[in-house]
């Protein structure tokens, strides 16, 4: 935080010091839906350009879209909603951003002080409710506390496990006049202070055993593209001058690039064969700004049997949480990566990795994520193919709902950059990608922006196809529409008896004549050999398109790590027969 | 495979549904935080959000004019259950410290007690006698009751009290464990 002059602190009302204080974070956009406990906010609004209010038409959409925003950005993004049902709306999008660690600054108007606790009309116990689902939350009691609490906000969700924080504004605050004062050092509470330097002594016990490794593993996740481009860099540095293979969660996307040569592919439950088999075989783990997630981990007591696991954090509590490691090192990544780096250049005796990278071969060599084509129906993996060759040398980025979509684009689309991928990963929220991509279209506008769907996860967020008309955001909606919710359908099959309960969407909408409805252009594909002119004609659309993507209905998402086994224990699409599934799932079956 | 029998006796589900069973240990935190409005709430939330257990969680502020307050809690879990509490709390704003007073092997714990018996005759002659005998003190008293004021470790006023019991115990009002390190230094 920048120290700034006494002589700017000036009297102004609550809300003014709103709008002033997202001035003094260089905020352009916040995202909202105004009411009566707002109104004060909303009325300053309205008096400057500085400041510009995207007006969502949920007020879980504007959380998505400011998740979508910082995502894309890495700046936090801000969403400002009204009391009560405003606030409740929000818990959502703040629970998504606390799970995969979004800056998000939420603002939400209250009741005025003196009616707090009397039921009053749209009141809610905002902080109480919040609570458990932010990095932490104020509730303002005093006008003059403003300012400071503002400034902290900013702090507390942008430094240390970026995070959502809830400043909740009783109206007669938003009224009355105080004092404000910019942004400096000693707004923040003294209890907190990240720690980013990683400490020495590890740092050193790390190299010693990276540099020994002879079957070495680099798991990379989320909390690189956090750190921001240096921890990228550094990463791929730490790649270039080690050769070791590297996989990434699905949070770490696109740190490093899927095209290079020591690429592993995603791992865990929809993981590729070679990534999951490295994991289990390997002798040295580095984990980077991941957490041991248990849709990465498999069964945590058969998790990469016989290796020495060290573990980049700047979140003491992920250490040690589901796993054990040896070596954890508390730190920002792209700090103590850099000290990583350091310590190999002295370490030039390396062990031969060439049996390894060998051995690596032969699982890439069972092709995991095969899949059959067809010439009547278009497979979803194929529509996904088809989807990056024609925007893979655009400037694009790309969001997803949850689902088998999801999975697909995971493990189809090559992310070359950071930043540029989307997805509620913790969570799993359906109706996440579509607000998100709003997000990232109002920060990117000259950008394209895909939000890869399913026809199930789509129409839970489908009213922001209103926003994204109103302020001329031309987001491209990919659903492939299977007319189930396909994810459910397909552990219906494998672990339910094939019993499909409710997993099937009997009166979907004509998504044309919705996209038509709403202003935008609706599309419609059917025969693969259609694809790709149609993608060509949604991509050269400058306005919001619905892209209906027939494919096949009962495609099942593999290669995938049953329940309850571990990694080299995956089920492979080539041989993911009646037989060889029921004897996969068997014990689930038998305890149906 | 030698652990396909095991996995396959688990329901339906991504998720692994087997139990942990390390032995739980009990620890005694202190936790030093900001006083301001929900800090407790927040610390207890975080117990029952993640599910880890309160045997006993005290709370007072302790320095007034840096508006800090002292939370002692004693807990029980596996050790990586402890040492996950132990960082949950740390990562919250408003918590400045944390130390484990059992894994420092040095602290003093008390706890403070009153016990109302009521009683005539001999059962009222035999609980004083006992009260005696444990340097409880009678802070209040009429004809047929006594309230006793006793401290000291958690066992002794269990012990206390169960000794109370058939000698007409009518309530018991406990404080929950206060923790402090020997020595010269503080947390």
């Amino acid at each position: 935080m920048s120290e700034t002059k006494k002589s700017e602190s000036r009297q102004m009302t609550g809300a003014a010091m709103v709008v002033q204080a997202l001035k003094d974070h260089g905020i352009q956009h916040i995202f909202g839906y105004p009411g009566g406990a707002v109104l004060p906010i909303y009325d300053e609004i309205f008096q400057q350009d500085a400041v510009q209010h995207i007006l969502v038409r949920h007020e879980q959409g504007a959380g998505h879209a400011a998740e979508g925003y910082a995502r894309s950005t890495g700046k936090p993004g801000v969403a400002l909603v009204t009391s009560g049902p405003g606030a409740t709306n929000m818990v959502t999008a703040l629970t998504d951003a606390l799970m995969d660690s979004i800056p998000l600054v939420c603002i939400t108007g209250q009741v005025p002080t003196h009616l707090i606790g009397n039921d009053a009309f749209q009141e809610c116990d905002t902080v109480g409710i919040t609570r458990p689902c932010t990095k932490h939350n104020w509730l303002v009691r005093d006008v003059n506390d403003l300012a400071k609490i503002l400034h902290e906000a900013f702090y507390v969700a942008t430094t240390g496990r970026p995070g959502p924080v809830v400043v909740d504004i009783p109206k007669d605050v938003q009224f009355a006049t105080g004092t404000y004062h910019p942004p400096r050092k000693n707004d923040v509470h003294v209890s907190y202070s990240p720690r980013v330097k990683g400490d020495a002594a590890q740092i050193r016990k790390a190299v010693a055993l990276l540099a020994s490794a002879k079957r070495p593993v680099i798991y990379s996740g989320g909390g690189v593209i956090n750190s921001g481009l240096e921890a990228t860099r550094l990463l791929r540095e730490l790649v270039g001058s080690t050769n070791f293979p590297i996989t990434s969660t699905l949070m770490g996307l696109g740190a490093y690039p899927a095209s290079g040569k020591n690429w592993l592919g995603m791992l865990g439950m929809h993981g590729t064969y070679e990534a999951n088999m490295a994991m289990h075989d390997c002798d040295v783990m580095l984990c980077v700004g991941a957490r041991f997630d248990d849709r990465v981990t498999g069964r945590p007591d058969a998790f990469s049997p016989n290796s020495k696991k060290i573990h980049i954090d700047i979140d003491p509590s992920s250490i040690n949480k589901n796993i054990r490691v040896d070596v954890p090192i508390i730190g920002d990544v792209a700090n103590v990566l850099a000290d990583l780096l350091e310590g190999l250049k002295a370490e030039s005796k390396r062990p031969d990795l060439k049996p390894w990278w060998s051995q690596i071969a032969t699982w890439r060599a069972r092709n995991s994520l095969a899949f059959k084509k067809s010439d009547d129906v278009i497979l979803p993996q194929y529509a996904i193919q088809r989807l990056f060759e024609a925007t893979k040398n655009r400037d694009t980025y790309i969001t997803t709902e949850v689902g088998q979509h999801q999975m697909w684009a995971a493990q189809f689309y090559g992310f070359e950059q950071p930043n540029r991928w989307m997805t509620s990963g913790g969570l799993g929220t359906m109706g996440y990608g579509f607000p998100s991509a709003i997000g990232v279209q109002v920060a990117h506008p000259k950008s394209l922006v895909i939000d890869i769907a399913g026809d199930a996860s789509i129409q839970m967020m489908l009213q922001e196809l209103s926003t994204a008309v109103q302020f001329d955001l031309p987001v491209k909606i990919f659903i492939l529409n299977n007319q189930y919710m396909g994810m459910v359908r397909q552990w219906q099959q494998l672990l339910h008896g094939n019993r499909l309960s409710h997993s099937y969407s009997e009166a979907l909408p004509d998504f044309v004549k919705l996209a038509e409805a709403y202003g935008g252009v609706g599309m419609q594909v059917i025969k693969p050999g259609d694809l790709d002119g149609a993608i060509e004609e949604m991509i050269k659309v400058r306005k919001p398109v619905i892209f209906d993507c027939r494919v096949a209905a009962l495609e099942n998402c593999f290669p995938m790590i049953p329940s309850g086994k571990a990694h080299n224990e995956m089920l492979l699409p080539a041989e993911a027969n009646d037989e060889t599934t029921a004897a996969a799932f068997a014990g689930g079956k038998a305890l149906v | 495979m030698a652990m396909d029998k095991q996995t396959n006796e688990q329901p339906a589900s991504a998720y692994f549904m087997e139990e942990r069973h390390d032995p739980n240990e009990t620890h005694t935190l202190s936790v030093l935080v900001q006083n301001e409005p929900g800090v407790l709430a927040r610390v207890i939330g975080l117990f029952s959000g993640r599910g880890y257990n309160i045997e006993s969680l005290t709370v007072s502020e302790t320095e007034q004019h840096k508006h800090m307050s002292r939370i002692t809690i004693v807990t029980t879990g596996t050790p990586m259950v402890i040492q996950q509490i132990k960082h949950q709390l740390d990562r919250m704003i408003p918590v400045f410290r944390v130390v484990d007073m059992t894994l420092t092997g040095r602290s003093i714990e008390r706890e403070l007690a009153m016990v109302k018996v009521k009683g005539k005759g001999d059962a009222r002659v035999e609980a004083l006698r006992l009260a005696d005998a444990f340097k409880a003190r009678v802070i209040d008293a009429t004809t047929e009751s006594f309230v006793f004021e006793i401290t000291g470790n958690s066992e002794k006023i269990s012990q206390f009290v169960s000794l109370m019991a058939p000698l007409g115990l009518v309530e018991v009002a406990r404080t929950g464990v206060a923790a402090i390190a020997r020595g010269p230094d503080g947390m």
